[in-house]
């Protein structure tokens, strides 16, 4: 299983506490888990991705392990650490703005 | 009519103020959607219960709410259980933040509008600034959105299509936005004629179909903007707000970046009615709802000074159909007061007196319940607000 920790007003739209866990097949990336994300909480569609260019929104980052994967390719592998479920994907709203 | 809901959105969440025929002791519920910006709430006119929300934030994009008591809970249509399956494919739906540009037939050639450097820029959504829905099918509603376009849904909410022909008019290269964005901030429905619509968008101008919204018209004649090269353009004009009587379709009424000015045929033509206000910038304008030629203004300084002239609050009203303007101060703020209202944030109920209510950028609701003569702050201390609506409730 893949864990997930979505940043506080995802949770709330998604009605979640908590991380989230998904199943991903492999390779997981940052492509497949947030096409996974999105099939289990169809409201979340359009705010982690541009709904018309499926693009990261400008102000949403990436972390995975510590590292900030924000601008590697989204079909590249993640570490296996992810894979496992043994660390969390971490989706984060920028600290920007009032 | 028991009393009055007013919906209000602020930068922070949205609020739901309720009181009784009276409309002196208020109750506030909320906030919904903490954190948010709401540009818009609006009830359905054919089931005041159904009201839909345009939730927004730069860092997570648009959602739409979706509530069906009045209120009380919410919901992103689309995403019940029932509705998270769709019957052909299997595949979830989820789709009612989804406000894609048409790019058919229509819409193609128009894929760019001006900038402010005057370079053609491709057409971006942003968010919902309003929110109208139908008069008569709680499941119909159109959506003003930035960059300008109308959508519709017809299920609801759940999905949104656009409706092209107002930005695939041959125009559309031409609109550029105002300060706050090229935004489509302002929809009015003609409950006399189901095909007519009026729509306003900064800084374009106002347009008008007359088929429903397969196609649109410019309806510009008459206003004089002189921040512009051509100050009597067809588009280009930066219109803060329109607004019409129920009872009197073809009599428009309209804040202008600077100047209040009225048409009597539709939009057609326009002149202006601003005679003795202090200054005719603002951005909210609104009618009586059982006196048709009595309108409310909210006269603000100046487009780089946004807040009323001499720290005064007031409210100026005409009896006339325009001109001859009084200031209403009763319970407003006299002095200190650099607050502005922004061009969604003000209303009237339909109860006898009628009711008028404004948001203030510094967080105060106030309300009137005798058309204007006596004001009273509802609510003191919210978020900037953004939009206000009232329903009468039954």
């Amino acid at each position: 299983m893949i864990r997930v920790v979505l940043p506080q007003h995802l949770k709330t739209l998604a009605r979640v506490d908590g991380e989230v866990t998904l199943v991903v097949d492999a390779p997981v990336t940052q492509r497949s888990i947030l096409d996974a994300l999105e099939a289990r909480y169809p409201m979340l569609r359009g705010t982690v991705r541009d709904h018309a260019t499926q693009r990261r929104r400008p102000l949403v980052r990436f972390f995975a392990c510590e590292e900030d994967v924000t601008h590697d390719s989204p079909d590249e592998p993640l570490p296996q650490a992810i894979a496992t479920g043994a660390e969390p994907f971490l989706i984060i709203g920028a600290i920007a703005g009032g | 009519m028991t009393g009055v809901r007013v919906l209000v959105g602020t930068k922070k969440g949205a609020f739901v103020l309720t009181a009784d025929g009276k409309r002196r002791d208020w109750k506030v519920a909320g906030p919904h959607f903490t954190g948010w910006e709401v540009y818009h709430l609006k009830g359905s006119p054919a089931d005041p219960k159904r009201i839909y929300a345009s939730q927004t934030s730069s860092w997570f994009g648009q959602i739409i709410q979706r509530s069906h008591d009045g209120g009380k809970t919410w919901e992103t249509p689309g995403s019940s259980p029932e509705d998270l399956r769709d019957a052909k494919t299997g595949w979830p739906k989820g789709e009612s933040n989804k406000f894609v540009y048409d790019t058919s037939a229509r819409g193609r050639p128009l894929t760019t509008h001006q900038f402010y450097d005057g370079t053609q820029k491709p057409w971006e959504f942003k968010r919902v600034w309003h929110l109208e829905p139908s008069q008569e099918n709680p499941d119909v509603a159109y959506a003003g959105v930035e960059d300008a376009a109308i959508f519709k849904t017809t299920d609801g909410g759940k999905s949104w299509s656009e409706l092209p022909g107002l930005r695939g008019h041959e125009s559309g290269p031409r609109w550029q936005p105002g300060a706050g964005g090229m935004c489509l901030h302002t929809i009015l429905l003609d409950r006399n004629d189901p095909k007519r619509i009026f729509t306003a968008i900064s800084a374009a101008g106002a347009f008008r179909s007359d088929d429903g919204g397969a196609s649109w018209k410019p309806i510009n004649r008459g206003l004089k903007s002189q921040f512009i090269p051509e100050p009597t353009a067809e588009v280009g004009h930066c219109v803060h707000r329109i607004a019409m009587h129920p009872s009197r379709p073809n009599v428009l009424f309209m804040q202008k970046h600077w100047d209040v000015m009225r048409s009597d045929d539709a939009g057609d033509t326009w002149y202006e009615i601003s005679d003795n206000l202090p200054t005719d910038f603002g951005f909210p304008i609104d009618v009586h709802a059982h006196e048709p030629d009595t309108i409310f203004v909210v006269p603000i300084k100046s487009d780089s000074e946004h807040f009323p002239p001499e720290g005064k609050l007031r409210v100026y009203r005409s009896r006339t159909g325009g001109n001859d303007w009084e200031p209403l101060t009763k319970g407003l703020p006299q002095r200190d007061c650099y607050v502005n209202v922004l061009r969604d944030a003000m209303c009237v109920d339909s109860l006898d007196p009628c009711g008028i209510y404004f948001g203030t950028t510094g967080g105060q609701v106030y309300g009137s319940a005798d058309g204007g003569d006596t004001w009273a702050p509802i609510v003191r201390d919210l978020p900037g607000v953004l939009s206000v609506e009232v329903q009468a409730l039954a």
